[in-house]
């Protein structure tokens, strides 16, 4: 009977010590990223989901995608540094404002700043009335203006451009 | 806040199904060993039982393998364990009450119907529910979901008093604590409101000795709970709800401001109120009373409200000791209700230390997988949520064991997975149900490039590229409406709004 109570005691904590080492996997091979920008970057070990960045994003969103069409946003400057968006067929809104597609932590941005939407086969940048203005260069956009891959807009402190 | 991801996605299934056999050997073991102890033999419906539970069991794991795969791997078999040895316990005091009184109350039997019930709602709820971000559609009607449960109890024909406390329901031969329902309805609505609501409770308002302070007005809605906890506490004489409430909620706005100062306004108003209670009501006053005076003869002895039951707790665990009496050695059956409020006494005394502290490393594996999927998942609202749910385990538990153990005054509330009672099981086994949900979320790799390497850099190179992650990131079910079927295009406004910023 002691041999049993024992047993079972011992038995519990082999549950527990079987549980623990089910989580220890939590400590090795994880990846955390920041919320609050700086410190956000920090390389995953070994083989990461590299995998399925190498294919073309785009085959899978837009339904006929050509070479030359854009299949993403990147931010390239600001706190949100590499922030990529994959394009769909749906508009991204750009601004402070929490129901914003692309949700910018920077005092300089209004809550809906700017807009890019997609019109045939090319994307439209439109400002959408903002304090600081939307610029693309050092050129303020005043009305909608078709955006070309690679040419890179001024939203507050921060600067994205579409990619292929 | 940060988010975290495993760096190779593994799902974690085969080794929660090697969990779930130890752990159903567990509950199966101890509810044979309550046999063997009490009776010299196997109990008679030992292999009906063992069945059982291993049919739930792995009829919750397939629900999940097929329905959640990338789901936290340790909960189900947690779930599991406590559940088995709350039962073993609840028949072995079944047992001992048909030896000495000769009556057999059944409760173990009610008890095993309830598991039943609570295992298939759990089965349920993460075959229904596909995605937890459509309960953030009904964050105000989970608020009156919750209001009305709290205030079921006290409908004249429908409420029900038992020893004082009016938080029964009696719906026929059964008898349910709606609170036990409310605690997971508001758990749904502070998250649904906090996450769009944190922004005003975090940066406005005046900072004073280094707290910041919130604004007048923003302090409405937590007035408004704190109100209602008081008025819980007075209407319905129900110490122990009216506490997970309020703890709730104090701690869910912590998560989401991460401000100390909700911390110290939230637990300054709880002295207020505790204070207020304990000098106007007779039955606070006579638990502090228990709890101060525990060993004075004349409080021992007392008819009602006395240190009887506690004492009698406490004497229990010290005669189990260091290693325990062994299952149905020891004498838990002395304690009055030692089958729910004492249950851990009653195991304290027949597993020993080395027993409850296995025990409590469970239930605190539990929380922190629950904070841990919080951390992990990518939108605001199921962090909050995950993170309260698991608060709700932890606080319960915090609760009854430090009420047992003497550490605080002693509160009517149930001991997740191992108390006796039909609503706190069912209620607690929906919990794991809607964390599994929100971990399978969490961990899922995503089928889309949503991370992309950093602009400016040329594509070849990504493969060894630094990830950076960002809230902005668009869920996939926006993007490939192939993936989630359940997912309408209408949702996807929902949904962005939804991510976390």
């Amino acid at each position: 009977m002691t041999l049993l109570r024992l047993g079972y005691l011992v038995l519990l904590w082999v549950f527990v010590y079987s549980v623990v080492r089910v989580l220890r996997r939590d400590l090795y091979g994880t990846r955390i990223t920041s919320r609050k920008g700086g410190g956000r970057e920090k390389p995953a070990p070994a083989n990461g989901p590299a995998a399925p960045r190498t294919g073309a994003p785009g085959a899978r969103t837009a339904p006929a995608p050509s070479r030359t069409r854009p299949t993403r946003l990147v931010v390239s400057e600001g706190p949100l540094r590499g922030t990529t968006l994959p394009l769909s067929t749906s508009a991204i809104l750009i601004g402070r404002a929490p129901s914003c597609t692309l949700v910018l932590d920077d005092d300089y941005s209004s809550s809906r700043h700017a807009r890019i939407f997609p019109s045939g086969d090319q994307w439209i940048l439109e400002d959408l009335g903002s304090t600081n203005g939307t610029f693309i260069g050092a050129q303020r956009v005043t009305t909608p203006t078709p955006l070309v891959p690679g040419v890179q807009v001024r939203i507050g402190q921060s600067v994205v451009e579409l990619q292929r | 806040m940060a988010t975290v991801e495993p760096g190779r996605v593994r799902s974690g299934r085969a080794s929660e199904l090697g969990l779930l056999v130890l752990a159903l050997t567990l509950g199966v073991g101890a509810y044979a060993l309550v046999g063997l102890g009490m009776e010299g033999s196997l109990p008679g419906n030992f292999y009906v039982l063992t069945f059982g539970m291993a049919a739930l069991g792995f009829g919750l794991h397939f629900v999940v393998r097929w329905r959640a795969p990338y789901a936290d791997p340790v909960l189900v078999p947690i779930a599991v364990g406590l559940n088995g040895l709350g039962l073993a316990m609840i028949y072995r005091l079944d047992l001992a009450s048909q030896q000495l009184k000769g009556d057999d109350p059944g409760l173990a039997t009610r008890q095993l119907g309830w598991t039943a019930l609570g295992i298939i709602a759990a089965g349920i709820v993460v075959w229904v529910l596909r995605d937890h971000r459509t309960l953030r559609r009904y964050t105000y009607t989970a608020m009156i979901v919750g209001l009305v449960l709290v205030l079921l109890p006290l409908v004249p024909g429908l409420g029900k008093q038992i020893n004082g406390a009016r938080i029964w329901v009696g719906l026929g031969p059964f008898s349910l604590q709606p609170a036990e329902f409310a605690k997971i309805a508001f758990a749904v609505f502070f998250a649904g409101y906090l996450v769009t609501n944190r922004d005003t409770l975090t940066l406005a308002g005046r900072k004073v000795l280094g707290l910041q302070l919130p604004r007048v007005r923003d302090l409405g809605p937590i007035i408004v709970v704190w109100i209602a906890s008081i008025a819980v506490l007075v209407l319905e004489r129900d110490l122990g709800t009216s506490l997970l409430f309020f703890g709730l909620f104090v701690a869910m706005l912590y998560i989401a401001t991460e401000r100390i100062s909700w911390v110290v306004i939230g637990l300054t108003l709880f002295a207020a109120g505790a204070v207020a209670a304990a000098t106007s009501f007779a039955h606070v006053q006579g638990r502090f009373n228990a709890w101060l005076n525990a060993f004075d003869p004349e409080v021992f002895n007392a008819r009602f409200g006395g240190s009887g039951q506690l004492v009698r707790g406490m004497f229990g665990m010290a005669n189990g000791g260091l290693m325990g009496t062994g299952w149905g050695e020891g004498r838990p059956d002395l304690v009055p209700y030692a089958f729910s409020d004492f249950i851990f006494a009653s195991l304290g005394e027949e597993l020993g230390l080395t027993g409850i502290i296995a025990l409590l490393v469970m239930y605190l594996v539990l929380v922190e997988r629950g904070m841990r999927i919080a951390i992990g998942t990518r939108d605001g609202f199921g962090k909050l949520l995950a993170g309260g749910l698991a608060f709700v385990v932890a606080w319960q538990c915090f609760v009854v064991v430090g009420g047992v153990t003497r550490v605080i005054p002693l509160t009517g509330l149930t001991l997740p997975f191992l108390a006796y009672g039909g609503s706190s099981l069912l209620a607690n086994w929906i919990i794991v149900a809607l964390l599994l949900r929100i971990s399978d979320n969490a961990r899922r790799p995503t089928p889309l490039p949503l991370r992309g390497a950093p602009a400016q850099s040329p594509p070849a190179s990504s493969a060894d590229a630094v990830m950076p992650d960002d809230a902005d990131s668009l869920p996939e079910e926006h993007l490939t409406p192939g993936v989630s079927p359940g997912v309408s295009p209408g949702d996807a406004t929902e949904i962005i709004r939804a991510v976390d910023q």
